[in-house]
């Protein structure tokens, strides 16, 4: 419009290009386009026709199972009986979706689905809320001719630790079996048997225990399958319900919370074709519970002379504000330093941000040790979605199954369904190894070097330049240093110079904690070993438990005891805020409101869902109370002031150069010990989320040390043994086990995981966060 | 104790290796393993799984779906009687009685020595041959009561034992295929080659 306004010419005759991909068919007697290649029951949909159905479902593959999506299409042949979950559209094509056949064929699939099912509503879970009985009642014949007896088997078995089946219950749409085995790769439950006696089950002691059961719970169109944490908490009816955004990890999957009586109950998936696709991890979908734990802070605590001590916020925030005026009176502005944020929401870190600005604080990490370099934050951003689309990902991350299981989901479909090839550099393996184009193994400490020779190979070279190439770049190794993964990264980009990067994170609003501008001149570790040496007055701890999460557990216990005074705002009570001297209680995830950012830099609302906790008080208004109390101008007075600080980019997302330089790294080639030390992070672990969702609390692996088997042998020891194992640091005791997806040379342990009866140890007390790399040496017990 | 034996195991690789993808294995396999052991355990499916690279449940998941598959032990001859329409009505229940009557099981069961396992079958495609039988998958014509009797009492006795193989053995004679005859499966997804039939149907088309 612009350019004939301009010119002044006539506007030209606007020629309507036929879209080669619209095809035109009847629907009811309407005309309708569709799209080439959309299923019936799709088309018929977008339309304004629902046609029943139970097994279709439109982010897995169609199988026709239940047959109650039956209508009569005709093409031509006169009109047909056909499941239009089977039958793409073509041209000419006219549906008939109401007529008296069709009727009468999906009346007498319901009353076959029927003929078994226990019409148990009143006692069901899914009553109010199931396809079943939603469509029995819009689309069944009201009555059954059925009299016989009906299929009985055992009342809900438990097929996982947190998923239960009730067979009876039922009709064998294949949507958990096919789930479990397309989507999620974890095809521990399948149909059993044959004819009127199938069923659905998991191999015997073989558990569903995928990462991924909750998802079947939420599609199962029946109350076949019930997931422990909502059973018999509430009826659908009384259920309330609010879009958010689940914050366990950086993906940041788009969740409806419900809750009831002010509790939260359940989370379920909502379906956000950018992010999640209606999927949730089961870490995701569950740790709600640790929102109501026992555990959680109702007030602010002061350490007195028997420990910490309830207290009022009044007093709590004066005595805050005196040990930040004193902490700038005697040590100035470099004598405090701020670690954490990147759990709470972004508004949570502008103010805390906007803060530290006004009184000069520049020691802040959003980080602990544990995420990418800033450097990498700089390089052009790919977003989960390129990731999926690109012809080659390259995998410089961790095993996003255990780190970022959705984000494990989309790549896995990308190979699968796409026909993305992925090249994968990685110490230990992943869940995605056996999808993967390449997986080359190597050694901690490699640089640059191991990562160009494998990408200059003939046929990898020429499908790095066969199309767009995302990155994939997180810590796959938290005993290794992180300026390997910047050396890697650039490997990588000087192979495929287009290349964009997907950087990971592993808690939730790390991006956005880092946008708001928590990351300062010096990072965790450098705050860290300032703190040790005595040269930090004030710590303030928003939300991070360091002596839990920081690579390095010397240094964090070092810092912790050497530090002048520690303030920690959590939702819980974690080993760090047991030894600050003020604990302010905060709101937590579905107790308060406003936007986090994810991997990708998205934004996307939290929403509050139910009142908060005690006194407790989100981490901004903290923040605010304080700047008040310290006779600062924030020049922000409530949540809207800061949500509109947000600067989004054109393309909706929110980030910031950083100007951080990629660091040198020199791999490291040999050594005087035996192993090489892989941590990683496994998805269940002590975090408190975890550890206070009682559903999720006995998941974590627990500690020890995986061994090759071979090496296993080398050492003489076998599978369940104590060892010894030695670092420069110092040593810890842990139970080995044998894993042959080790790598010869290299010895993995979990990260952050409880302590049990015989692995009191800590495998992070051999780290040392200044090295390049852990290497240590494994004794026998005698 | 029901995994496979050395000579088995490598006859398993030998399978696999005939498929473009180890999965297409699964059912060879579960012959197989009901050929050493007469029935599939627990043991066999998860051996199974990890040859083929299945999960245990999806191994148990196919197995089940085959009448033919045994899943509990089974005796060393199994014994099917039909019951269906041509059969029935030519005398077969008279036959199920007897036999129960001379094994001293119901249907369904086993004689304590583990030697014969009753069934009652469904229709075994014989009906011009009412009533009939099979022992371990090979046939009986227009059997009588004494019939019955008479062939168990041969079983008991061995006198069949070169005319009817144990339980699970398919075949007494191995199909081998040396390496260098082998057709050689490829891969659907990597054949670039086009269907061979293409020019044929054009031509035939005019």
């Amino acid at each position: 419009m612009s350019t004939t306004e301009e010119t002044g010419a006539e506007p030209e005759e606007a020629i309507v290009e036929p879209d080669p991909d619209a095809v035109a068919i009847t629907i009811n007697g309407r005309s309708v386009t569709a799209r080439r290649g959309d299923l019936v029951i799709a088309a018929a949909e977008r339309a304004g026709d629902y046609i029943p159905r139970f097994c279709y479902h439109p982010r897995m593959s169609s199988v026709g199972m239940c047959r109650q999506c039956l209508v009569e299409i005709d093409t031509g042949r006169g009109p047909m009986l056909q499941p239009s979950c089977m039958v793409t559209v073509t041209e000419g094509m006219v549906v008939d979706t109401e007529s008296e056949t069709s009727k009468r064929a999906q009346e007498g699939i319901l009353e076959l689905l029927l003929a078994n099912h226990p019409l148990d509503c009143p006692v069901c879970d899914k009553g109010g809320e199931c396809p079943l009985q939603d469509q029995a009642f819009s689309h069944g014949p009201g009555e059954s001719r059925y009299v016989e007896e009906k299929r009985h088997y055992e009342k809900p078995i438990p097929i996982s630790d947190l998923v239960f089946l009730d067979r009876e219950r039922c009709i064998l749409c294949d949507r958990c079996t096919r789930f479990a085995d397309e989507v999620a790769g974890d095809a521990l439950i399948h149909f059993v048997d044959r004819g009127n006696a199938t069923q659905v089950n998991t191999f015997p002691d073989e558990p569903f225990s995928s990462y991924f059961s909750g998802n079947t719970v939420q599609i199962c169109p029946v109350g076949a399958l019930t997931a422990k944490p909502y059973r018999f908490k509430a009826r659908p009816w009384d259920l309330e319900q609010v879009d958010s955004t689940c914050t366990s990890c950086s993906v940041g999957c788009r969740i409806s919370v419900h809750s009831s009586r002010d509790r939260i109950l359940r989370f379920q998936g909502v379906d956000d074709d950018a992010v999640n696709w209606g999927w949730l991890c089961d870490r995701g979908r569950f740790n709600f519970e640790s929102v109501h734990s026992d555990r959680r802070l109702a007030d602010p605590l002061i350490r007195t002379a028997e420990g910490l001590a309830t207290t009022d916020w009044s007093s709590a925030l004066s005595l805050t504000a005196q040990l930040v005026r004193s902490a700038l009176a005697d040590g100035g502005p470099e004598s405090i330093a701020i670690l954490g944020g990147a759990r709470g929401t972004n508004e949570d870190a502008l103010a805390w941000s906007m803060l530290a600005d006004a009184l000069g604080v520049e020691r802040r990490d959003a980080r602990l040790g544990d995420g990418v370099g800033l450097d990498l934050l700089d390089l052009p951003r790919a977003t989960i979605a390129e990731a999926a689309a690109a012809s080659t990902i390259v995998l410089l991350a961790p095993d996003l199954k255990e780190e970022l299981p959705v984000l494990h989901l989309r790549l896995r479909d990308a190979v699968l369904r796409s026909g993305a090839k992925i090249i994968e550099f990685t110490q230990t393996g992943s869940g995605l190894t056996r999808h993967a184009w390449r997986s080359i193994r190597h050694l901690p400490g490699v640089g640059a070097q191991t990562v160009a020779e494998a990408l200059a190979e003939e046929a990898v070279a020429a499908q790095l330049a066969s199309g767009p190439v995302v990155v994939v770049a997180g810590r796959a190794n938290l005993a290794e240093s992180a300026a390997a993964l910047s050396e890697r990264v650039a490997a990588v980009l000087s192979a495929a110079p287009d290349a964009r990067v997907l950087s990971v994170m592993r808690r939730g609003n790390t991006a956005g904690a880092l946008a708001a501008g928590l990351s300062g001149s010096a990072g965790a570790a450098q705050i860290l070993r300032d703190a040790a040496d005595g040269r930090i007055d004030l710590l303030v701890l928003l939300g991070s438990d360091p002596l839990a999460d920081f690579p390095d557990s010397r240094l964090a216990r070092t810092a912790l005891a050497r530090v002048g005074r520690i303030v920690s705002l959590d939702g819980h009570l974690s080993a760090s805020s047991e030894q600050a001297d003020i604990v302010l209680p905060v709101a937590v995830m579905g107790e308060k409101s406003g936007t986090t950012t994810n991997l990708e830099g998205r934004v996307t609302p939290v929403a509050q869902k139910v009142t908060v906790h005690g006194t407790a008080r989100p981490d901004w208004m903290i923040a605010l109370d304080l700047a008040d109390r310290l006779d600062v101008e924030l020049e922000v007075s409530d949540l809207g002031d800061l949500t509109s600080m947000i600067e989004l980019s054109d393309d909706g997302r929110w980030t910031r150069p950083f100007g951080a330089t990629a660091p040198t790294f020199e791999s490291v080639v040999g050594t005087n010990y035996d192993f090489r030390l892989v941590l990683s992070r496994r998805l269940y672990d002590a975090a408190v989320s975890t550890a206070a969702s009682p559903s999720l609390a006995s998941l974590p692996g627990g500690r020890g040390l995986s061994v090759h088997p071979s090496d296993l042998e080398r050492i003489g020891v076998s599978s369940g043994d104590d060892v010894k194992v030695i670092g420069s640091r110092g040593s810890v005791v842990l139970p080995v086990c044998v894993d042959d997806r080790v790598n010869r040379g290299t010895v993995w342990a979990p990260f952050n995981q409880p302590a049990g009866e015989r692995s009191e140890g800590d495998v992070r007390d051999v780290v040392d966060v200044d090295a390049s790399v852990t290497d240590v040496r494994i004794e026998r017990l005698s | 104790m029901s995994r496979f034996n050395a000579e088995n195991l490598s006859l398993a690789r030998e399978i696999i290796g005939r498929y473009p993808r180890p999965k297409s294995a699964l059912i060879p396999l579960l012959h197989l393993a009901q050929e050493q052991e007469g029935w599939i355990s627990e043991e066999a499916m998860r051996e199974i799984a990890e040859l083929v690279g299945v999960t245990p449940a999806e191994v148990r998941g196919t197995g089940t779906f085959y009448e033919m598959f045994h899943f509990e032990p089974i005796g060393r001859y199994l014994l099917n009687i039909c019951g269906t329409m041509s059969c029935a009505l030519m005398g077969a229940g008279d036959l199920l009685h007897a036999a129960e009557e001379e094994l001293g099981v119901r249907a369904g069961g086993t004689t304590p020595d583990g030697l014969i396992t009753l069934h009652r079958a469904e229709c075994q495609a014989a009906c011009t041959e009412a009533p009939c039988l099979q022992v371990n998958y090979r046939y009986r014509f227009r059997v009588t009561p004494d019939g019955v009797r008479e062939l168990i009492s041969e079983l008991r006795a061995g006198s069949l034992a070169d005319e009817i193989p144990p339980h699970g053995t398919l075949a007494t004679v191995r199909q081998h295929i040396p390496a260098d005859r082998a057709v050689g499966a490829v891969d659907p997804d990597e054949d670039t080659s086009p269907p061979s039939w293409v020019p044929v149907s054009v031509e035939g088309a005019r």
